[in-house]
């Protein structure tokens, strides 16, 4: 098998064929790693590549192998890890100058789970910085550009992440989702990228952006390799008070046997009968005409399998994007507080600890950082607080409930994940309205800490890839994982990015 | 420029006092607030032992990425002395951000409850030297984390004024505190101070008594702020305050309150407003100095802590940890005194001094209270009494005096002697006061034959005290006393020989 063909092959194929002696960890991770070295002039995915590190992995884990041990599957099939994410003495800069050079003492305990099944990490992947944004334009170290078209964005805030995995530079990756930047990257690149329930991948690690909204998860190109890979990821943590929600994953409640049972309901004429889906009435405008086309093609592909069509009421989801911009830029400012030039990252002098603490901020955070730094320390002035911070928290109270009322209708919910197909470079960079406008589909989820999951919904506008997005109740997220796996085996396959040579 | 300052009699004529305490206590968790990072308020003897920015993790020291979680000790802590203040203890508390910028922060945040603290609503009842007692009202106590130590390198005393640089220590990041803070303190006129400073030791022995603290003033496990006011007197208003910062000793809070009486009296008596501000304690010149403005607004842009889930304590809980709580020390004080029979003076000398609960430990091992008390409130055992308070090897334990006690009071030994044994321990001649007695021949003359060869001996010399003691004047006996203890080398038992003194006389 040459490596082309090795790339192309997904994380579960990948790993039966390891399993099955077919390929070497070693194998595979060098074929990514010419993949890496062949696109990225043109895409620009990561901000930094741990090759030597992925092939001693790849090495020890084939060794392993031949030892006779009992390995993860996933154990030897490779990965990129967005660089929100603190990995030791690999430099994590979450996409800011300010934190150039700078190289953790520790890991993330999602990143200690990725070493413990021994999975080679190709890299650290580009980002928005402080993953405050929808393109990746706002990365200190350069733009991504999406495989599809080179001259469009590839989302964002995980704009590299998706970009690696729809290059086929990686057959897995980890994003980190506040507000939609795993699933809006994973729709306008056409692949697969999954928000678990808030809680159940450890916050450990992870820069933080919005502490109540943040949550780390898969991106791949086919729904069970993201449920395979939120396996690895999930459980409860000792380090993050708020992980609490999960619980270990076994054979019974994994996401992968979700998705298996979700592809064989998908592929028989039958496997949907009688399941409720969610159209909400506040979701039907606002979507470019080709990107809500190939939604209501899905759904009326549902509705052939014999899947009862329900619209559910969201009346608050209206309020959803003014409390989201509320909340949000509201923990930013506290939570990037520490970004000072006191401890780690980069430091401009100055003749007090203030003046420095003020230089190094004021050179080193970017505009919309700052713009978003300066609104939550508005918000959570004195005077203003109940008004706004406040206001906005009742909000999501009211956004849990829509859901819940939602929810004691139908199965799961469906909606279009983003408004258009990918945008060109440039397009909304002085606008940030429009920008934040990406996110209008993804952020209800994030406000009532609920999964959600993009997959491809079929080729839009300019021939660029839609995406659809799956949304289920707290803690339910194999089901997620079942419904869009089914949707997956009823849909076309997407064709090969076409901005890329093979 | 020195400021001002009225006479503290005219000031308290013409203005009455009102003071509010915030006591910080440093709790002797193994581990800090939010990590397990060890707590250098542990075990004081630790910081010496390291180096700067050691006692660190990921989460103390702020890094990007580092999540907070609970330190379940700490809870049970501020359980415990919210219980010993006679607070509520809420069944809902929630951790807050007080979001500000400080090079000692790591987090330009400091983790603290705020509108939902742990403990509201208890008070504490405070003694003074003659017996007087104030209660003062706590209106909450809360838990928060402390910052680092900025260290100013280059100037005098380590101030920041003159300093060419700075260096920050994050040893101290995350150690629990609890803060505690009182309601206003009204009519305690003159004795405002007093009540201040006896405040502050009340509590203080209170964390040591319940064991949540090393609570000692001097290495910063309890730290006091005192806030101060000043109204015209009879006036019932509320002036404005000044906050006075650095007080670290019992003396010190006394004095910074006075001080802020007199000045302040001084600036109201020029017609002048008294300036809302921190002021700073100096020890060295006995005076405060302006710090920076404070003012209520001071915005900290609070907002509960997302990376914290509410804090639940459950009825049960709080059963359970009051079960565990000791005699608190003002109860322990009355009943002591009761059952020891120790007069109000000598009471609270041994309070002043801090002797009371080295006493009761002595008795508890043979000692008679009074032997106890006298030998604890020698000036020879004062360095061994505050090394056993804080915990340290005393160069002479309870054990061996309550031995001594014993001998004494067996009749083996007299005080003179018990006294010679004593020099001899902390000498280091011995630990053993028997085995001291024993090989040093120090054991009192019990032999009859001798001491009335003695007595004979005297009586020879002073016929006349013989017939006047035979005649029943006692008082003769003196010096025929002093005759046989100087002929016996001091060793004799002084009760046997006015004993056999009258018998003999009467022969």
């Amino acid at each position: 098998m040459d490596n082309k063909e090795i790339i192309r092959l997904t994380a579960l194929e990948l790993s039966r064929k390891i399993e099955g002696g077919e390929l070497t960890s070693r194998q595979v991770t060098d074929a990514f790693i010419e993949r890496i070295e062949q696109v990225e002039p043109q895409v620009h995915a990561f901000i930094v590549t741990t090759f030597d590190e992925a092939r001693k992995t790849a090495d020890e884990i084939d060794k392993k192998r031949q030892d006779g041990e009992k390995l993860h599957p996933l154990a030897g099939v490779p990965i990129a890890i967005k660089d929100v994410v603190v990995t030791k003495g690999i430099q994590t800069t979450a996409g800011s100058k300010m934190l150039e050079g700078w190289i953790p003492p520790y890991d993330a305990s999602l990143v200690v789970k990725i070493k413990e099944i021994g999975m080679p990490i190709l890299g650290k992947t580009n980002m928005d910085e402080f993953a405050m944004g929808s393109s990746t334009e706002h990365s200190a170290y350069g733009k991504t550009c999406n495989p599809w078209d080179l001259d469009r964005i590839p989302g964002g805030s995980g704009g590299g992440s998706a970009a690696a995995v729809a290059a086929f530079e990686a057959p897995l990756a980890i994003g980190t989702d506040t507000g939609g930047s795993i699933r809006q990257p994973a729709a306008v690149t056409g692949t697969v990228g999954a928000k678990p329930t808030y809680g159940y991948v450890s916050r450990y690690g992870l820069v933080a952006l919005s502490s109540s909204l943040d949550q780390a998860g898969p991106c791949s190109r086919t729904v069970i390799d993201s449920a395979l890979l939120q396996d690895v990821i999930q459980g409860p943590d000792y380090h993050d008070s708020t992980s609490q929600l999960s619980s270990e994953v076994t054979a019974e409640n994994s996401n992968y046997q979700a998705a298996l049972e979700g592809l064989r309901i998908g592929s028989e004429n039958d496997g949907l009968k009688g399941v409720k889906v969610g159209v909400v009435k506040q979701m039907q405008e606002g979507f470019a005409p080709e990107v809500f086309a190939r939604f209501q093609e899905e759904i009326e592909a549902l509705e052939e399998k014999g899947a009862e069509i329900i619209e559910v009421d969201c009346p608050h989801f209206e309020y959803a994007l003014g409390a989201y911009y509320l909340i949000m830029p509201s923990e930013a400012s506290s939570n990037l507080a520490r970004f000072d030039g006191m401890r780690y990252g980069q430091r401009v002098d100055g003749a007090s600890s203030d003046e420095m603490m003020a230089n190094t901020r004021g050179a080193m955070f970017g505009e919309e950082v700052k713009r978003r730094i300066l609104l939550g320390t508005y918000a959570l002035s004195a005077g203003y607080y109940d008004a706004y911070y406040g206001s906005a928290q009742k909000v999501r109270t009211l956004i849990q409930k829509d859901f819940a009322e939602a929810f004691a209708k139908v199965d799961f919910i469906a909606t279009p994940t983003a408004p258009t197909v990918a945008f060109k470079f440039g397009e909304k960079i002085d606008d940030p309205l429009a920008m934040y406008m990406n996110d209008i589909a993804t952020i209800p989820a994030n406000l009532a800490g609920i999964p959600g999951l993009s997959l491809p919904s079929g080729l839009a506008e300019e021939g660029l890839p839609a995406g659809i997005q799956i949304l289920v109740p707290a803690k339910s997220d194999d089901k997620m994982y079942k419904f869009a796996a089914a949707i997956e085996a009823m849909t076309d396959k997407l064709p090969e990015p076409k901005g890329l040579e093979k | 420029m020195a400021d001002k300052l009225l006479g503290y009699e005219e000031a308290i004529k013409k203005y009455d006092p009102t003071f509010g305490i915030e006591v910080h206590v440093e709790l002797a968790t193994k581990t800090k607030m939010f990590c397990p990072a060890p707590n250098p308020a542990y075990d004081n003897n630790l910081e010496n032992l390291t180096h700067p920015n050691t006692m660190l993790t990921p989460v103390s020291l702020g890094l990007p990425g580092a999540l907070p979680v609970l330190n379940k000790q700490a809870v049970e802590y501020a359980i415990k002395i919210g219980l010993a203040l006679n607070c509520e203890i809420a069944e809902k508390s929630v951790f807050s951000r007080k979001n500000y910028f400080y090079p000692d922060m790591t987090k330009n945040f400091q983790t603290s409850q705020y509108d939902l603290p742990t403990c509201i609503n208890g008070y504490v009842d405070v003694e003074l030297d003659d017996g007087e007692v104030f209660r003062v009202d706590i209106e909450r106590a809360h838990l928060e984390e402390d910052a680092g130590k900025n260290n100013h390198v280059g100037g005098a005393e380590g101030r920041i004024q003159g300093a060419d640089h700075s260096l920050v220590d994050y040893n101290r990041a995350g150690v629990p505190l609890i803060e505690i803070v009182t309601r206003p303190v009204f009519n305690t006129g003159k004795r405002a101070p007093e009540v201040a400073a006896a405040y502050v030791r009340t509590l203080r022995d209170i964390f040591k008594a319940i064991g949540v603290s090393n609570a000692q003033m001097e290495r910063g496990n309890v730290r006091a702020d005192v806030n101060l006011s000043l109204a015209p007197a009879g006036s019932g208003k509320l002036g404005t305050r000044t906050e006075t910062k650095n007080v670290n000793s019992f003396s010190a809070i006394e004095a910074a309150a006075k001080y802020e009486i007199r000045r302040q009296g001084a600036v109201l008596d020029s017609g002048a407003d008294v300036f809302q501000e921190t002021r700073m304690w100096h020890e060295a010149s006995n005076d405060t100095s302006s710090g920076r403005p404070k003012s209520d607004a001071d915005d900290y842009r609070y907002f509960p802590e997302p990376d914290l889930m509410p804090l639940y304590i459950s009825r049960e809980k709080v059963e359970e940890v009051r079960a565990t709580l000791p005699e608190l020390p003002q109860a322990k004080r009355n009943r002591l005194k009761e059952e020891y029979g120790f007069k109000p003076l000598e009471m609270r000398d041994v309070i002043n001094a801090e002797a009371l609960n080295i006493i009761e430990d002595t008795v508890k091992k043979g000692a008679t209270p009074q032997g106890a008390r006298k030998w604890w409130m020698n000036e020879a055992l004062e360095e061994s009494r505050k090394a056993w308070n804080e915990g340290q090897e005393p160069t002479i334990t309870p054990d061996q005096i309550a031995a001594m006690d014993k001998l004494v009071q067996e009749g083996k030994i007299n005080d003179k002697i018990a006294r010679q044994v004593l020099d001899a321990m902390i000498q280091g001649e011995g630990d053993d006061p028997a085995k001291i007695v024993a090989d040093k021949g120090l054991e009192v003359v019990n032999d009859d034959g001798a001491l009335i060869a003695a007595i004979q001996e005297a009586f020879a010399k002073m016929p006349k005290a013989k017939t006047d003691i035979a005649g029943g004047n006692q008082g003769a006996a003196g010096p025929i006393i002093g005759m046989v203890m100087k002929a016996t080398g001091g060793q004799a038992d002084g009760k046997r020989v006015r004993e056999l003194i009258l018998e003999e006389a009467a022969k």
